[in-house]
């Protein structure tokens, strides 16, 4: 085989190994794959995605040249054995060095026009009809206000189709940053900041969204759920989350769940999570007062639970919200989400005297799943 | 020998341990850079494994959550500060001098003491892993994280100080470097004469003395808030957090030019020797780099996309970075230019070299990708960023590194490393290399967030993962083949000669390893490939050899003054970190923290006052 | 002070002197981050008190003023040493640290006046952190100035200093003067955009 051939056999292999490899990597619209950023179900993901194809096609073009090029240039003129050959000196070629400065200029420059056009189009909102949400980004945990009809929740959200939504932002602690790659590229949570996104859900379903800034122990953990509804189910959530909290009565069902609740009251539950209708937080300043003069920190809000059984998740949606799980998570929360301030925070699990008993645990899980 | 300042008898040996911790031989200096830095770069390796381990399968518990933060933080920090940086100061040092015609730095004890203060500032940053936690925030280090309330406990002050120790000596050698490129050149070398190698170390340390007080006054602001209460980072006091961003790419990024600038000027010297033909396009690349030095300082907040700067300063960002690309890419025509109807040797260095510039476009595409900014907002702090970083700064500057090793390791030890084990060693870090972070691009596209240490295996991401531990893995044996090979060599390499490669720079017209004082009579350039020149003049070849004139070497020599050896650099870098962890482990309101912080400026003021006192060079007996 | 063997320059110009010139242009970025942070939290602190409530224009410009004459009385050191008139380069030398030394005491009654009657410390608030770490970053620098130009004063008497090693006056003498100009930038960026500025 001559060196010619060699290095045509070579440079096809590689090619197809190159090949294989990036089909193999672009199997991502499967329904395995829920957070892949080539299955886009809103035009602001989709705009990014049809930016991102643009580039790369021109960058594996390049890729190909260059790359292909330099291959050949090294096998054509790689020195066989026992040859002595002196090369000519040449020092350089205006001409080409000119051409070659100016041929990824222009491919810059046209790239350049749909990426400014894009960046434009995704930084400003829809004007017109816009669903306004309001996030706060706590470790680690998202909380939820929807500032028109009032509905407050925590770490899963629902949104109608079609609707363009705002994302208005902030943090109350650390960076954080809000990514729901099917819908929207991500953008940074900021505390002392209102940072404002935008995205839309074309078609009704389950979305991952995931904190995206590295944000402390817990940060794989922080996760949450869009779910794009159509309109009359959007409706019927939203009513749902406006009533107040069911309040477990006297039937023989409600033993249990009524139980938890006084569990829910007396066993410090009450100091970080509202749920409303039944427990309001308390003065958070005044708490962290008491709190930093005891124990030299202040203690964060946990997440809203009046409905915390509508959702589908628990834990900054890292688990499916079931009885098991939820029993887990009383049992030690630690261990399901390695960092979190429950942990930390709640006397129940810092001090040993105060543990939850096995029974007070199977009342909390009866009557937190009692909150559709 | 009389000693001026009466304290210390001088040193006068340079054999021996003592001879090691008392030289200011650039050649030396280089050597322990090299080693202590490839020390680092084995740890840093290490720490980069067990993440691996930790990610390969799904819900794997190797390590904690909390142990996995410090992981990756500290393994950016070791190959970015530790390993890659101190590699390329000990090029600086081992070739600089050699290739410009000189017989040492312009500052050798200042070059010592940039040595010391490396090694401690190193120390210092490392011992967070046995004294309490090593800091925990990313490399970046973004504020409030890394502020008090966020981060309590002393691994932060490990990064604080760390830093800052190692600032001090990076901007001392970079200091002493530029005066030497300046200063100190053969007579004949103007600067268009000077090989990219040279220049290419110029423009990073320029860089270097000009990005690092940036940050150190970032380092300062934080270590304040986290001490002393003050208010920088404090959002309650109506701080504004992203001004840590700013001071931080505003440095991060010329730091990106500092670690791939010296990659590129070894490139620049390997292939034209082993092309046996000129650089192509001289001119260009040098104006190339210098444009990249400048272009580096416009372009910090393509890492802050997502931060919210809004769409007009995205916008140009954007274009600036995609701008970058030009020079960078005009780098790669001219490599290849350089390399177009050559007689391409494939040495070992060589293969790196080309491995470097293949590997190097590769991540130079997926750079410009990222400067697309809304397409960005889906691949900020995914696995597709990580990738893009390990092709340029393991693709890049380690092949590079590992080029100039194999390129120069004859010139320092005069054994030749073995050729066959290195092209073993390129072949399997090269393969595992690619199979490690290639398949990282698809991760950060299927939606795999960066610094998480564990995941579920519903998301998709299981068999790249295990594909990319796998890689790893083969890196750690390629790894592993290269210090064999090392010591192999050391010990029974091939004796090199003194232009083992037939060079076309100042370095390989004298022996080695050189004399002291490496040149007996300072040569005159008269162009730009200087000994290349002298070999080869009106085109007839001189016998091989004709150059090598080893066996005259010890009759020359006599009577050049070379400085002489000095404790006081030590002294002054030791002052530094005893002083460095007195603010480690300053507590507010306790005073034994400052007091340790004054004893290690005390010792310092008197290191550099006996410095000072002291004269470069002793009088000669002779 | 000899200086090692290499007399000879490629550029002429002695290494030293290159080295404080390379030196300086890094401590440039070094002032000018600082100074960008003072000014970016210009204005943001959420209480008081404010730079125009506690800033003393007279009393600075004074000590402005006393900065400025040793830069003065440097130039006429230098001169002196090259002129090779050891014993009024003693007296300018040592009028220049005087002068240095008083801009200091200024500094530090500044500092306490503040502390204690303008309730501003740099725990305060913004202004109370960038303020301080600014100009106490200064006024370190200017002691080590002053440190450096008695340590000059001194080996002067060793004999050591001659017309043609006025090298080292010259580079304690481009420091001082740098540190001056930044103080004539931070007197403009703080004290006088602070009390006149808005």
């Amino acid at each position: 085989m001559t060196s010619k051939h060699r290095s045509v056999v070579l440079f096809t292999s590689l090619v197809t190994i190159l090949g294989v490899v990036l089909l193999s990597g672009c199997q991502f619209t499967s329904p395995g794959h829920p957070q892949s950023t080539f299955d886009p179900h809103g035009p602001v993901a989709e705009r990014q995605m049809e930016l991102f194809w643009i580039i790369f096609w021109a960058a594996l073009f390049v890729m190909i040249v260059v790359g292909g090029g330099l291959l050949y240039t090294v096998f054509r003129f790689r020195r066989k054995p026992g040859e002595d050959r002196m090369p000519e000196q040449t020092h350089g070629n205006a001409r080409l060095e000119i051409a070659w400065t100016i041929a990824p200029t222009i491919v810059l420059a046209v790239v350049a026009v749909p990426t400014v056009l894009t960046q434009f189009y995704v930084s400003n909102t829809p004007e017109g009809d816009v669903l306004q949400v309001n996030v706060t980004a706590h470790q680690w945990w998202w909380e939820i206000e929807y500032p028109d009809s009032g509905v407050k929740t925590a770490n899963e959200f629902h949104v109608p189709v079609g609707v363009p939504v705002e994302v208005n932002m902030t943090s109350s602690d650390v960076l954080h940053s809000f990514w729901i790659p099917k819908l929207a590229g991500k953008l940074d949570v900021i505390p002392g900041k209102n940072l404002t996104m935008w995205f839309q859900g074309d078609n009704p379903g389950e979305y991952y969204g995931q904190c995206a800034e590295f944000c402390g122990e817990a940060h794989a953990w922080m996760r949450f759920r869009v779910t794009v509804d159509t309109k009359e189910d959007y409706e019927a959530w939203t009513q749902a989350q406006l009533a107040d909290a069911v309040t477990p009565g006297d039937d023989y069902d409600d033993i249990l769940p009524k139980a938890g609740l006084n569990v829910f009251r007396t066993s410090g539950c009450i100091l970080c999570h509202s749920i409303s209708g039944v427990v309001e937080l308390p003065d958070r300043a005044e708490l962290n007062k008491a709190y930093i003069a005891s124990e030299g920190y202040r203690i964060s809000k946990g997440p809203n639970l009046t409905h915390l059984a509508s959702r589908s998740t628990m834990a900054a949606g890292i688990r499916e919200l079931n009885a098991e799980n939820l029993r887990e998570w009383l049992e030690d929360p630690d261990k399901v989400k390695p960092g979190n301030y429950m942990a930390r925070d709640a006397q129940v699990y810092y001090d040993p005297d105060q543990a939850l008993t096995d029974t007070e645990i199977t009342e909390l899980v009866a009557y937190l799943l009692s909150l559709k | 020998m009389a000693t001026t300042t009466g304290v210390l008898q001088r040193p006068t040996s340079t054999t021996g341990l003592w001879g090691w911790i008392t030289t200011v031989d650039h050649k030396k200096i280089g050597a322990l850079y090299g080693v202590t830095a490839f020390i680092f770069f084995l740890i840093g390796g290490v720490e980069a494994t067990v993440m691996r381990l930790q990610l390969h399968r799904p819900e794997f518990d190797l390590v904690s959550p909390e142990v996995f933060s410090q992981l990756f933080t500290m393994h950016a920090l070791t190959m970015i500060f530790l390993a890659v940086m101190p590699l390329s100061a000990a090029f600086f040092n081992l070739v600089v001098p050699l290739m410009i015609g000189a017989r040492d730095v312009a500052f050798p004890r200042l070059n010592a003491f940039s040595y010391w203060v490396f090694l401690f500032g190193a120390i210092l940053l490392q011992s967070g892993w046995l004294l309490g936690g090593s800091p925990n925030a990313g490399w970046f280090a973004y504020a409030p994280l890394t502020g008090p309330g966020a981060n309590p406990g002393n691994g932060m002050e490990f990064y604080l100080l760390g830093l800052a120790v190692l600032g001090v000596s990076s901007v001392a050698a970079a200091l002493n470097f530029i005066v030497t490129i300046i200063n100190m050149r053969a007579p004949g070398m103007t600067l268009m004469r000077m090989p990219v190698f040279i220049w290419m170390t110029l423009v990073t340390s320029f860089l270097l003395i000009t990005a690092f007080p940036v940050i150190t006054v970032g380092l300062i602001e934080l270590y304040f808030d986290r001490e002393f209460g003050m208010n920088f980072f404090n959002v309650n006091a109506g701080a504004d957090v992203v001004l840590w961003q700013h001071l931080f790419w505003v440095f991060g990024h010329p730091e990106v030019y500092i670690l791939i600038l010296p990659a590129m000027g070894i490139v620049s010297e390997v292939l034209p020797t082993f092309s046996r033909k000129p650089l192509f396009g001289y001119p260009i690349i040098v104006l190339s780099g210098i444009t990249i030095g400048f272009m580096g300082w416009a372009v910090w907040s393509h890492h802050m996309f997502t931060v919210g700067l809004g769409p007009v300063a995205n916008s140009v960002f954007a274009i600036t970075t995609m701008a970058i690309a030009i020079p960078t890419g005009i780098k790669i025509f001219n490599w290849i230019g350089t390399m177009w109807g050559g007689s391409i040797r494939l040495s070992t260095s060589m293969l790196y070299a080309v491995g470097f510039i293949f590997v190097f476009i590769v991540g130079g595409l997926s750079g410009v990708m990222h400067s697309i900014a809304p397409s960005d907002a889906q691949q900020q702090d995914t696995y597709f960023i990580v990738a893009h970083i390990h092709y340029v700064l393991f693709g890049g500057s380690i092949f590079a590194v590992f080029s100039g090793i194999y390129y120069w390791f004859p010139k320092a030890t005069g054994k030749l490393l073995n050729e066959g084990i290195g092209k073993l060693n390129f072949w399997v870090t090269f393969i595992g290399f690619n199979v490690a972070f290639f398949p990282m691009h698809f991760l950060g596209m299927d939606g795999m967030p960066r610094r998480q240490p564990t995941y579920e295996s519903n998301m998709g991401w299981d068999l790249w993962n295990m594909v990319a531990t796998g890689g790893t893995l083969i890196i750690v044996l390629g790894v592993l083949i290269f210090l064999h090979n090392f010591f192999w060599s050391l010990r029974k390499g091939e004796r090199a000669g003194a232009d083992p490669w037939d060079g076309r720079t100042l370095e390989w017209s004298i022996a080695s390893p050189p004399p002291e004082y490496n040149f007996a009579t300072i040569p005159t350039v008269h162009g730009r490939d200087a000994f290349w020149d002298q070999k080869y003049a009106n085109g007839h070849a001189v016998p091989q050899g004709a150059s090598d004139d080893e066996e005259h070497e010890d009759d020359e020599g006599h009577g050049i003054h070379m400085p002489s050896p000095s404790y006081w650099p030590l002294v002054a870098a030791v002052g530094l970190a005893v002083a460095g962890y007195g603010m480690v482990f300053h507590e507010p309101g306790q005073v034994a923290g400052a007091i340790v912080a004054i004893v290690g400026a005390a010792i310092t003021m008197v290191g550099v006052y006996a410095w000072a006192m002291e004269p470069a060079s002793e009088p000669s007996e002779h | 002070m000899e200086h090692g063997p290499e007399h000879e320059t490629t550029t002429g110009i002695d290494h030293r002197k290159m080295l404080i010139w390379v030196f300086l242009g890094s401590e440039c970025m070094f002032f000018g981050s600082l100074i960008a942070t003072y000014l970016i939290y210009y204005g943001e602190s959420v209480s008081g008190p404010t730079p125009a409530d506690v800033l003393d224009i007279p009393t600075t410009t004074v000590s402005t003023f006393v900065l400025l004459m040793s830069s003065f009385s440097m130039v006429m050191a230098y001169s002196n040493i090259r002129k090779g008139n050891v014993r009024n380069f003693r007296v300018w030398i040592m009028c220049t640290a005087i002068l240095g030394a008083t801009f200091l005491g200024f500094q530090f009654f500044e500092f306490r006046e503040f502390a204690i009657h303008g309730h501003l410390t740099p725990r305060t608030n913004l202004f109370g952190s960038t303020f301080f770490t600014l100009t106490g970053f200064h006024g370190a620098h200017v002691t080590v100035g002053v440190v450096w130009l008695i340590s000059l004063f001194g080996y002067s008497f060793k004999g050591d200093l001659t017309p043609q090693e006025g090298l080292s006056v010259d580079i304690a003498a481009l420091y001082w003067h740098f540190v001056d100009i930044v103080w004539i930038v931070i007197f403009t960026a703080v004290y006088l955009i602070g009390v006149f500025g808005k």
